[in-house]
């Protein structure tokens, strides 16, 4: 069956349907990992876009379910060249068409994505609609995508009540903005026990719980949109407890005080971002998948200071608090897909709470 | 970090003679690196004895040493240059071997010469095996269980513990020379006894047999201050047992997960920041296919053929990037060239896939084992870009120029089922075209699988192939838009279209321009195009919108490559695609280089102003041409590959710059040929042209035996032979006929006398000779593999004089503008022709330099117009230089097992060093030196001739005996030499009770083995016997008394004294 990818521009990308037929609108971005399409599909920052994969062929080495980043893929829509007709790998379960339909994902191939990462890279990213309908009308179809707005994701990815999981070493408060599955194994591997809490939880009773150290999850959406969240993290920071901040954290936690972010032209979404440990001087190759960043002029120098930064375009990638027991990151430490480079910093929290014990 | 600011002269050890394992990748990575030091302002002296390469010119380095690599020569430099540091990475195994010899003797420290790149601690630990293993062991990264043993008693106590099969692999050697798999202890004994003698240090390790688990290679570039990224990693398509240079070899990674592919990707940090690498390194991994296990195979801690490949596959300069760390710099100090916006501390998203297959030289070595083993075997590569596996793969096959268009050119019709299901057991150089053929026959792609252990998912791509081979035949023809949009996403030609659906090719091609579906091109840009890039190098697909941008602001040429590495088109070519790419652009063309070899220097990104990644094909090339519309195109500087597309190219439209194409075929045409020789009043041999095999045997019998029979417009004289008799005529004439001969076969009176050459550039007035060079060989033995001489030894000024007349002759009556390269045999004092190609040539570079006279560079200003006279020459032979300039060929004989090592018409050595010096005795030691000959060591030799050649032998023997040789001869040369007075032991044949010939080979008391076969089909099997087994077991093994007395004067003369050092830049 044919699909047509439509950007709010009025671009049109024909191809052929995969996964779901359902028609959705969203916001198309690309990602230049060339390994780990299911960890992609399924991380939660994603809710609310569409991925197109600038590698080429996708699915290869098929499905295999214990890699999900959550308990269902996030995306709206797949967006590839080639998806692989017979994946081949000794843990693959099924195929990624199987898994598209399986969990009602819209997905297109058949498109020349290389064309598709030079308009998003070129004019910004942009909504777009993926449609199976033939006699599509443009126009009415531009004005529905240019009349969608993504709104509060992060309410959508949240869990819905908190979550535990016991562990003999530290207590670790998880505010669930989106959480990756590898962030609390990340945790746990560290016999932390472990406690997930719901976006908005206030943060009187999250204290009440008396954790050792907190941790901000990534996630999708307009990082100000998370009004409600911002004041309970800004309590939270007050508390002196040890706060590891990853992704839309990072920027939580920079809102929460006084910093600005921005949204970005077209974003960081790959395995291969360089980032720059500003103590050291070392470069740690890092996943990233973010639209928004914190502004490095709206820190305000008392408060806190750049840490790490992206080596391509000097953009801020984290940020350390003065005096404060906090450091947050733009870049996901965690992996999934990507390197393991920079996973010591979950090591990094360990020490920050030992010291503050 | 900035610069090391104590690094100002820096010495750089090139890798040598082009041997197979050893190829062009090196002079790829040395030019770009020391152009990379120029930049930064460090004088570079250079030592390599390749004079075919690029990175011996002197705008490259500031000192050139065209001299012998050895320890001794490279402390000469030393002592003479004062440099404050050596950078060993870039020239391969041979110049990290030198490296070591000189750290570990103490002599860098003498000097104050600090080790840069990486540190003699480093290389020690990744190259001895032991160190290796131990350090492996610390950081807890697997190995598979192995020992390093140095005797056959060990390795037998060892194997029983971990049983067979076991893979063996001498330490410190060129490609896993003398490296195998061995089932039983037969084999066992037989590898290891090869394995010790061929090891610098005596040491093979033994270890498990991983033989059938994925094979993966991570190219990782670590800098000072610890960062470590990935360039790319490359999955072999042929699991663990098959040498990488020998496998299909597919980036980035296909069928691992991220689990896996991070798995082995934070294993290769571990593995270099132990090692303390700073710079570039290539980790192999074996990845059990269906568990998380994986073992480090092994870890080269330099450029290499894989750092190559994998610049070339994602645009990141490994060795400009590691010459640069060399010097003190972080990765996130140096700028991404490709880009120029991002830096090199990050790591190339790719959105294509890359297919590299090696080129393999079964073509020369007909009767050689095709097996694939450890033990690599391949001259060269060819590497291809695309959007999808299918496409890449098929690409990369017609690049390779071996008559395969697809996978449907061999099929294997007379076979049973039964007998392809064991053919796909035999791992050769066929294997995939089996497995093509397996599915046609419907054998299951599982049951292909576990007999290959070829992951599914390349199985079933190739699948997808042959069911759009079906498509296509049942097409009948009415082939739909549809259905030739996918055709032509998967790549297939449409040459092959027209055969499978019966059509012809100008159908096809019409029907697909009705259809609008023509290639459109992408740009390699690093970075999946999420950041702008401004550097120009293409590849084509069928599946997407065209990047480039039409530009006709200045003139275009465009530069046709030479394609793969292969024995007959070497390096040499590169070097002067290069030279003539330079000198356009100097003259202000925008130039445009086509090939489709990762290895030279010619596909790295900044040669030319644009690059495509193409096959060579003449469909490929229109491609391009309809999008760039160049105003010329030049063929005569890369070899046979440029010259078959002539045709086409003026079919195109587009003007062949220089020479004009009908006088290229005059020169080819047999007919045409002579008419211009008579008119010219030049002679040469008597010949005929014929087709079949009867003509062939009227031709040989009236002009009479011995004749040449070679077929027309063929490289490096492939498929030429000599003929004694009927008999041999009928076997070549088959194996030529094997392949649809669209030319006629020559057949010559072969006329045994000095072979002469010459390159001339010629404005179409005047031609400029820059020197005569005369072969040490007699006629008979390919030019290229003859031993060159320059100037001039033997020949008297008038023969001279006819020679610089008889070039000047053809150059005018051929109308050639810019190179031509003429053969001559002087015979009786009478100069004869023998053959004229109206194009560059093997010996340009090595003349070029040792002339001091740019001939690519005065060629190219030719075919844009000027004139010899007005470029500062005054036309003709030039006056000889002042040196003695040597070509020495080099072989790869014991990397191909079964090939016969002797001597003929066609071309068999892969490689040429140079001996240059004032001394001609001195001149010829150091070639035989660079070449690997040094002797002598036991002064025992074995000597045995034809009848033809006994009286000779006596004169030979009786020098040899002078110098203090034993001489072993079997029963008829021994009889000749005792009656002659010359003491010659007798030895039994090879047939004949121990001990015989081949005990005094095996036992190792050997340097020297003298052995001239007869002519003809009849070669003994005594002497093809006797000549494996010297080159198995590494014993100089010369086949003719010509190369010999060469060798016996270059002894007499070396007594042990101090070589003179040339550099090639003063002259």
């Amino acid at each position: 069956m044919k699909a047509f990818l439509i950007l709010e521009d009025g671009h049109v990308f024909e191809g052929k349907s995969i996964g779901s037929t359902k028609e959705i609108i969203s916001e198309i971005v690309f990602n230049t990992s060339m390994t780990g399409y299911l960890e992609i599909l399924t991380d939660p920052s994603y809710a609310g876009q569409s991925v197109c994969m600038t590698y080429p062929l996708i699915g290869n080495y098929g499905v295999c379910l214990e890699d999900m980043e959550a308990d269902r893929p996030w995306q709206s829509g797949f967006i590839v060249r080639e998806l692989a007709k017979k994946p081949s790998n000794f843990r693959s379960e099924q195929s990624i068409n199987q898994f598209l339909i399986n969990n009602k994902i819209t997905g297109i191939e058949g498109i020349d994505t290389r064309a598709l990462t030079k308009i998003l890279r070129t004019q910004g990213t942009m909504r777009g609609m993926i449609t199976t309908d033939e006699n599509y009308n443009l126009d009415s179809c531009l004005e529905r995508i240019r009349a969608w707005h993504m709104g509060h994701v992060v309410l959508d990815v949240t869990c819905k009540k908190k979550q535990f999981y016991p562990g003999s070493g530290y207590k670790v408060a998880v505010i669930d903005l989106g959480v990756k599955d590898n962030i609390v194994k990340s945790l746990r591997n560290r016999n932390c026990q472990v406690t997930v809490y719901p976006a908005e939880t206030p943060a009187e009773e999250i204290l009440a719980d008396t954790p050792d150290g907190i941790m901000l999850t990534n996630g999708p959406g307009d990082p100000k949109s998370c009004q409600v969240t911002i004041r309970e993290v800004k309590k939270l920071f007050d508390t002196d407890i040890p706060i590891f901040a990853i992704c839309l954290g990072h920027q939580l936690l920079a809102l929460a005080n006084g910093g600005d972010t921005v949204k970005m032209k077209y974003g960081h979404r790959g395995a291969n971002h360089p980032v720059k440990d500003l103590k050291t001087g070392k470069v740690y190759i890092s996943t990233q998948n973010h639209g928004y960043m914190v502004k490095e002029e709206s820190l305000d120098r008392k408060v806190a200071e750049v840490s790490f930064i992206n080596v391509n375009d000097g953009t801020v990638e984290g940020v350390h608090y003065l005096g404060k027991n906090a450091q947050t990151v733009q870049f996901h430490p965690e992996a999934c897909a990507g390197p393991l480079d920079t996973d010591f910093l979950f090591d990094t929290f360990m020490n920050m709470m030992e010291v503050s014990k | 970090m900035p610069k090391n600011p104590n690094i100002k002269k820096v010495v750089v050890i090139g890798s040598g003679p082009i041997v197979i394992g050893q190829a062009a990748e090196f002079d790829y990575a040395g030019t770009q690196a020391c152009r990379s030091l120029k930049e930064e302002g460090l004088c570079v002296v250079l030592i390599n004895s390749n004079p075919a390469t690029i990175m011996t010119d002197k705008d490259i380095a500031d000192k050139v040493y065209i001299e012998p690599l050895t320890a001794e020569v490279v402390k000469a430099v030393i002592e003479k240059e004062k440099p404050d540091s050596l950078l060993p990475t870039l020239g391969g195994q041979a110049a990290l071997n030198i490296a070591m010899e000189l750290e570990e003797s103490g002599f860098l420290r003498e000097k104050d010469v600090m080790l840069i790149g990486t540190s003699a601690n480093t290389i020690k630990k990744a190259e001895d095996r032991l160190e290796f293993k131990k350090t492996m062991e610390k950081i807890h990264e697997p190995v598979a269980p192995s020992e390093v043993v140095t005797n056959i008693k060990d390795g037998l106590a060892f194997v029983s513990k971990i049983g067979y099969p076991v893979v063996l692999r001498p330490a410190y050697t060129l490609g896993g020379s003398g490296g195998g798999i061995a089932e039983n202890e037969e084999e066992f004994i037989e590898i290891l006894m090869n394995g010790l003698r061929l090891s610098r240090v005596g040491q093979v390790l033994v270890e498990r047999c991983i033989a059938g688990w994925k094979e993966i290679e991570y190219e990782v570039m670590r800098d000072a201050n610890g960062t470590c990224i990935t360039v790319c990693n490359m999955e072999n398509l042929d699991p663990v047992g098959v040498h990488t240079g020998d496998s299909i070899v597919v980036a980035p990674s296909q069928t691992l997960g991220d689990k896996e592919y991070q798995m082995l990707r934070s294993a290769a940090f571990n593995i270099i920041t132990e090692l303390n690498i700073k710079g570039g390194c290539n980790v192999q991994f074996a990845l059990h296919p269906t568990t998380f296990e994986y073992c480090v195979i092994e870890v080269n801690p330099r450029v290499s053929r894989s750092s190559a490949l994998a610049s070339k596959a994602t645009g990141y300069p490994i060795a400009k990037v590691s010459a640069k760390i060399a010097l003190g710099y972080h990765l996130d100090e140096i700028r991404n060239a490709i880009t120029k916006k991002t830096f090199a501390s990050f790591e190339p998203a790719l959105d294509y896939v890359v297919v590299k297959i090696p080129r393999l030289p079964f073509d020369k070595f007909i009767h050689a084992y095709h097996d694939l083993t450890t033990q690599m075997k391949a001259t060269g590569e060819v590497m291809s870009i695309c959007t999808n596996f299918e496409g890449a793969l098929m690409k990369a096959l017609r690049s390779l120029e071996q008559h395969v268009d697809s996978l449907y050119s061999s099929r294997y019709t007379d076979m049973s089922d039964a007998e392809i299901v064991q053919l796909l057991r035999h791992v050769d150089d066929r294997r995939i075209y089996v497995i093509a053929e397996a599915i046609r026959r419907g054998i299951s792609q599982e049951a292909i699988h576990s007999i290959t252990k070829i992951d599914i998912w390349f199985i079933d791509k190739i699948n997808h192939l042959v069911e759009m081979e079906r498509a296509i035949i049942d097409s009948n023809g009415e082939i739909s838009r549809d259905l030739m949009k996918e055709i032509k996403r998967m790549e297939f030609p449409d040459k092959v279209i027209a055969r499978l659906s019966g059509k012809s090719e100008a159908e096809i091609r019409s029907l697909r321009y009705e259809y609008g579906i023509t290639a459109s091109f992408k740009m390699v840009d690093t970075c999946a195009a999420e950041f702008e890039a401004s550097t120009p190098y293409y590849y084509s697909c069928y599946d997407g919108e065209n990047e480039v941008e039409e530009d006709h602001s200045m003139k275009k040429v465009m530069v046709l490559g030479s394609g793969p590495i292969r024995i007959g088109q070497g390096i040499e070519f590169d070097y002067c695609s290069v030279h003539s790419t330079w000198a356009f652009e100097k003259h202000g063309y925008q130039t445009i280089i086509v090939n489709n070899n990762p290895e030279t220097v010619s596909t790295d990104f900044d040669i030319a102003n644009k690059l495509y990644f193409e096959p060579l094909t003449a469909e490929d090339v229109e491609a391009i041409v309809n999008l760039e519309k160049p105003d010329g195109a030049v063929v005569q500087f890369g070899g046979q590959t440029a010259i078959k597309l002539t045709e086409a190219l003026i079919g195109m439209g587009v003007p062949i710059l220089g020479t004009s194409a009908e006088n290229v075929d005059a020169a080819e045409d047999r007919e045409l040929f002579d008419e211009i020789l008579e008119k010219c009043c030049i002679p040469r041999p008597a010949g005929k042209t014929v087709f079949t095999r009867d003509e062939a045997l009227a031709a040989a019998n009236e002009l009479g035996y011995p004749v040449l029979v070679r077929p027309s417009y063929v490289l490096g004289g492939q498929g030429m032979q000599i003929a004694i008799s009927d008999k041999d005529i009928m076997e070549f004439m088959d194996i030529i006929n094997q392949h649809v001969q669209e030319h006629p076969v020559l057949v010559d009176k072969y006329l045994m006398g000095k072979e002469v050459e010459v390159d001339a550039v010629c404005d179409g007035e005047d031609i400029l000779i820059p020197g005569i060079m005369e072969h040490v060989e007699r006629a008979g033995i390919h030019s290229g593999d003859s031993i060159s001489v320059y100037p001039a030894q033997t020949l008297s000024p008038k023969i001279k004089r006819v020679i610089e007349d008889y070039t000047r002759k053809l150059a005018n009556s051929l109308h050639v503008i810019g190179l031509i390269n003429i053969q001559f045999i002087a015979y009786n004092d009478e100069v004869y022709v023998i053959e004229v190609n109206p194009r560059s040539s093997r010996t340009v570079p090595y003349i070029s330099k040792v002339t001091g006279i740019p001939i690519v560079d005065l060629a190219t200003r030719v075919i844009l117009g000027e004139k010899i006279r007005d470029m500062g020459y005054e036309p003709g032979l030039q006056p000889e230089a002042d040196y003695f300039a040597i070509k020495m060929p080099v072989f790869s004989f014991e990397k191909i097992r079964g090939a016969e090592i002797s001597l003929g018409p066609e071309m068999k050595s892969t490689g040429e060093c140079l001996g240059i010096s004032k001394d001609y005795n001195e001149a010829l030691y150091k070639a035989f030196l660079g070449s690997g000959v040094n002797l002598p060591k036991t002064k025992k030799m074995i000597l045995t001739v034809k009848d033809a050649d006994k009286m000779d032998a006596v004169e030979i023997g009786r020098r040899f005996v002078d110098l203090g040789y034993q001489i072993y001869s079997t029963r008829s040369t021994c009889r000749v030499l005792n009656e002659n007075g010359v003491a010659a032991e007798l030895i039994n044949k090879v047939e004949e009770p121990s001990p015989n010939l081949l005990d005094l080979i095996l036992s190792h008391e050997i340097d020297l083995i003298i052995d001239t076969p007869s002519p003809g089909i009849e070669r003994s099997k005594d002497g093809f016997v006797i000549r494996r087994h010297a080159v198995e077991t590494g014993v100089t093994c010369l086949t003719s008394l010509d190369t010999a007395n060469a060798l016996l004067t270059s002894l007499e003369t070396s007594a042990s004294r101090n070589l003179s050092l040339v550099d090639i830049s003063e002259i």
